[in-house]
């Protein structure tokens, strides 16, 4: 098929979809209106579970189950990275030298540093009180980590990143998640119901029944998940050099 | 107003569309299909908007006392956020495998070669 | 008022979208696709939804980038590798 066929047929398969999806817009309920009778449900249903963050409680109460297909995919997706990110037979490892890293960067990158990990941690720490939780909080942690690259060097990032116990970290936190969710069954109602714990008061820490355990498993599990992922891309663009002459 | 929140993820879905399909470089793909990705979210949190609304977060609003946006569709963009960008990993990592195996990333060339 | 932010934001999204998708080198394209990280950040902020902004905040504008960044890197080397 020539380039110039393909063209055309994309131009004629996309201004269909363009009238068609225009056609749609037209007819969803306007921009700001106020049914949401979802909403609105979910809204009561979180206040009768006493977790201040609605939207913590529709993902790790209301839709648990949803999330834990979520989680599935995120732990497949870093599987499959990490097995076709491996070392091959015909690659070696090359250490690359430390360099020298400006004064002002590696002052900014070491202040920072601790500062993003323990913003990472906060936000882990009260997804169902105020905006955050378990996915943001888990990326935010794992990248701050690496300011370690920009402000030291790869193989400091290394010592303080040992890769084995996070991907052990990352199947821990998946399972963590499951065992959560067998508990309800255990104790007599259904999968990832949240009915073990007491609700607690509203507005506090430990408020919400299991929806702070669930969100603190998806934070180790995104945390872990980022870090083995960046580090699987680093090692590839970094350190895996091919064999010469194959 | 009434429409034009929706028409713009309309447009970012159909520009991301070209962008993969006249891509000649397959980490470009990977990058429009997250604009693509990006379009759903503005769709997604447009039709949970309510007009005057705040966010469905209690800890410092008492209930009841304003209108909120819809939760349910924020917490479907929400998760999709994350497992979005460790799916574009994915895709990145089988990137780098075909440009391992075959020496080049554009699907033009790639396709000559399987002919 | 809080109709015109949002409007200005979806505007600046829609426009970093189409930059994202014009510019052809995957390394700048990724600069770009930052931008349009945190103008999503913004319109999501907007729109109420600061759970979201958030994630795309620390995803769209840091992780997806660097990742298409070491790629671009580790392709580049290859590149050049074979050209010897």
């Amino acid at each position: 098929m020539s380039r110039f066929f393909r063209l055309r047929v994309l131009a004629f398969g996309g201004a269909g979809l363009a009238a068609l999806l225009v056609a749609a817009c037209f007819d969803l309920p306007g921009f700001g209106g106020g049914s949401h009778p979802y909403g609105d449900r979910a809204v009561r249903a979180s206040l009768a579970r006493r977790t201040a963050n609605v939207i913590s409680s529709v993902n790790f109460d209301q839709r648990a189950y949803d999330t834990l297909g979520e989680m599935s995919i995120l732990f497949a997706a870093v599987l499959g990275c990490v097995v076709l990110l491996r070392q091959n037979r015909d690659e070696h490892r090359d250490r690359p030298e430390p360099t020298e890293v400006a004064l002002p960067v590696r002052r900014y990158a070491l202040l920072v540093l601790p500062v993003a990990l323990v913003t990472g941690l906060y936000v882990i720490a009260h997804g169902q009180l105020s905006p955050g939780g378990g996915f943001q909080g888990g990326v935010v942690a794992a990248t701050a980590l690496h300011l370690l690259y920009l402000g030291a060097d790869y193989g400091a990032l290394e010592r303080v990143r040992p890769i084995g116990v996070f991907e052990v970290t990352d199947s821990l936190a998946a399972c963590s998640y499951l065992v959560l969710g067998l508990a309800g069954v255990l104790a007599g109602t259904a999968f990832l119901a949240n009915t073990l714990l007491p609700y607690g008061t509203f507005n506090t820490l430990s408020s919400g029944g299991t929806v702070p355990l669930l969100n603190a498993a998806i934070g180790m599990e995104v945390a872990s998940a980022v870090v083995v992922l960046l580090a699987r891309f680093l090692d590839q663009a970094v350190e895996i050099e091919e064999e010469k002459g194959s | 107003m009434h429409v034009f929140p929706y028409l713009v993820a309309v447009w970012i879905f159909l520009t991301g569309c070209y962008g993969l399909a006249t891509s000649r470089n397959l980490i470009h793909a990977v990058g429009c299909l997250a604009v693509v990705q990006s379009s759903t979210y503005v769709l997604l949190l447009a039709v949970g908007y309510r007009d005057g609304g705040t966010a469905p977060v209690f800890s410092d609003l008492k209930p009841g006392a304003r209108p909120l946006v819809d939760p349910v569709v924020q917490a479907l963009a929400l998760t999709d956020v994350v497992v979005g960008a460790t799916v574009t990993a994915l895709l990145l990592a089988l990137v780098l495998q075909i440009a391992k195996r075959h020496g080049t990333v554009d699907p033009d060339e790639l396709t000559e070669l399987r002919g | 008022m809080a109709d015109a932010v949002i409007v200005v934001a979806l505007l600046l999204t829609a426009g970093a979208a189409t930059a994202a998708v014009a510019v052809r080198d995957p390394a700048r394209q990724a600069l770009v696709l930052s931008l349009l990280g945190l103008f999503l950040g913004v319109v999501f902020t907007v729109l109420q939804a600061p759970d979201v902004g958030l994630s795309q905040l620390a995803v769209g504008s840091a992780l997806t980038p660097l990742l298409i960044m070491l790629s671009v890197r580790k392709v580049r080397r290859r590149g050049k590798e074979g050209g010897k």
